[in-house]
């Protein structure tokens, strides 16, 4: 297998190699895949689309339905992820308590019967993974909310400033990844539930579509932004970047949530009780 | 031979995307191990990201975005297309980069499945499982 996979692999490489000749040469601006529509992108872009930046403009105006099923791709992982691994039967094979003021951890076999009475007494922890550190938490308490605000920053200027939705949904999902890593599942768990998860996940879906047909509803083409000047009073020349935004805030929520689900989900292997 | 030599220097981006690129291959085809063929495939899409990003790069041009054109006072001058790198490939690159992340996440909820079935993760033990 491996000396079958090494010569597979070095003829395609080979043939790879001998077709860069053809490549253009590196930043070469008459390269063709800068020549046809993205000089079009690059001078027309901010006029047509009121987004200084061009990717975004792209990324939402231009290639509006690509991004529109992307965001579909992403959230059937999410919910493929779900269908795959969720599993409601707990298996108990004991639990981990931890006395808060001595610190002494006990193992109880049977916690529905013979759990401690005094939840504030005693702190349940995980099994495989007893993440307590004080340094790790404070540090992560203090530095989550930046996180997450930096992550809206990214969400809401991504029209003029490298961002979008995407980028920004990642830093907040990865923001509750740390909570998780930091403190425990349940903390996220607690924080954020499953069916927020799953409806923020379908709800960015249909804002992005939502937006869609309500220019169709207007008049104009799917996802044509220049319609939504007859129901929001702001300057024509803009309306087309604040459609964007709003799509690009329906990306934001998809992707954060499927981040949030692929996590818990594989994490704690379907069962949402503890985990990594 | 420094023909040869000349030419590397001067597609030396290629080169390396492509060698990216087939130890990706490699390892998906030739490990044993279910994880690290998920590892081979996450560095062949990093290869084909990194192809795409260089093709969209342009000589003493800047990040796609337009110099000026914020707020009302939107610089309404020529722009040059040739002032800002191609923003085409990055689009194309930013979503791949969120389906990688998507079949992934996928690809380890199989993996997990797998392993619970399975205890193994090794492709030639679980073979052996199958078939008993």
């Amino acid at each position: 297998m491996r000396l079958a996979g090494l010569i597979i692999v070095i003829i395609c490489g080979g043939l790879l190699l001998s077709a860069t000749q053809d490549f253009p040469a590196w930043g070469d601006p008459d390269s063709p895949a800068s020549t046809h529509l993205s000089d079009h992108y690059i001078t027309k872009g901010l006029e047509e689309t009121g987004a200084p930046n061009l990717v975004t403009a792209v990324l939402a105006d231009y290639r509006g339905y690509d991004t529109m099923f992307e965001t579909v791709v992403v959230f059937g992982a999410g919910i493929a992820c779900i269908f795959l691994l969720r599993t409601y039967t707990q298996r108990t094979r004991g639990r981990e308590y931890r006395h808060i003021p001595t610190g002494v951890i006990i193992h109880i076999q049977n916690p529905d019967k013979r759990g401690p009475r005094d939840q504030r007494e005693f702190e349940l922890i995980d099994n495989m993974w007893v993440p307590h550190d004080l340094i790790i938490k404070t540090v992560c308490r203090v530095g989550i909310p930046f996180i997450q605000l930096f992550g809206l920053y990214v969400v809401c200027h991504g029209d003029f400033s490298p961002g979008g939705g995407f980028q920004g949904g990642v830093i907040f999902g990865a923001s509750l990844i740390l909570l998780a890593l930091s403190f425990d599942l349940r903390t996220v768990l607690d924080r954020i539930s499953e069916q927020t998860m799953g409806l923020l996940c379908a709800l960015g879906v249909v804002i992005y579509s939502g937006i869609g047909c309500l220019c169709i509803l207007l008049g104009g083409n799917f996802l044509d932004y220049g319609r939504l000047a007859s129901v929001l009073p702001v300057d024509p020349s803009h309306i087309r970047a604040l459609g964007m935004l709003g799509v690009e805030i329906g990306v934001g929520f998809s992707v954060m949530s499927v981040m949030i689900i692929l996590y818990v989900n594989i994490a704690s292997e379907g069962r949402h009780n503890q985990g990594l | 031979m420094s023909d040869l030599l000349t030419e590397i220097v001067h597609k030396y981006n290629y080169w390396l995307y492509i060698i990216l690129m087939m130890i990706g291959l490699y390892a998906m085809i030739a490990k044993n191990n279910l994880i690290k063929k998920l590892v081979g495939m996450n560095i062949f899409q990093t290869a084909i990201i990194l192809f795409f990003i260089s093709i969209g790069y342009k000589e003493d041009a800047t990040i796609p975005i337009i110099a000026g054109g914020h707020g009302d006072h939107a610089a309404h001058k020529a722009i040059e297309a040739s002032q800002y790198i191609n923003p085409l490939p990055h689009v194309l690159m930013l979503t791949a980069i969120v389906v990688s992340v998507a079949t992934l996440g996928v690809a380890l909820a199989l993996v997990v499945m797998i392993y619970q079935r399975y205890q193994t993760l090794e492709e030639d033990e679980i073979r052996m499982r199958v078939k008993q």
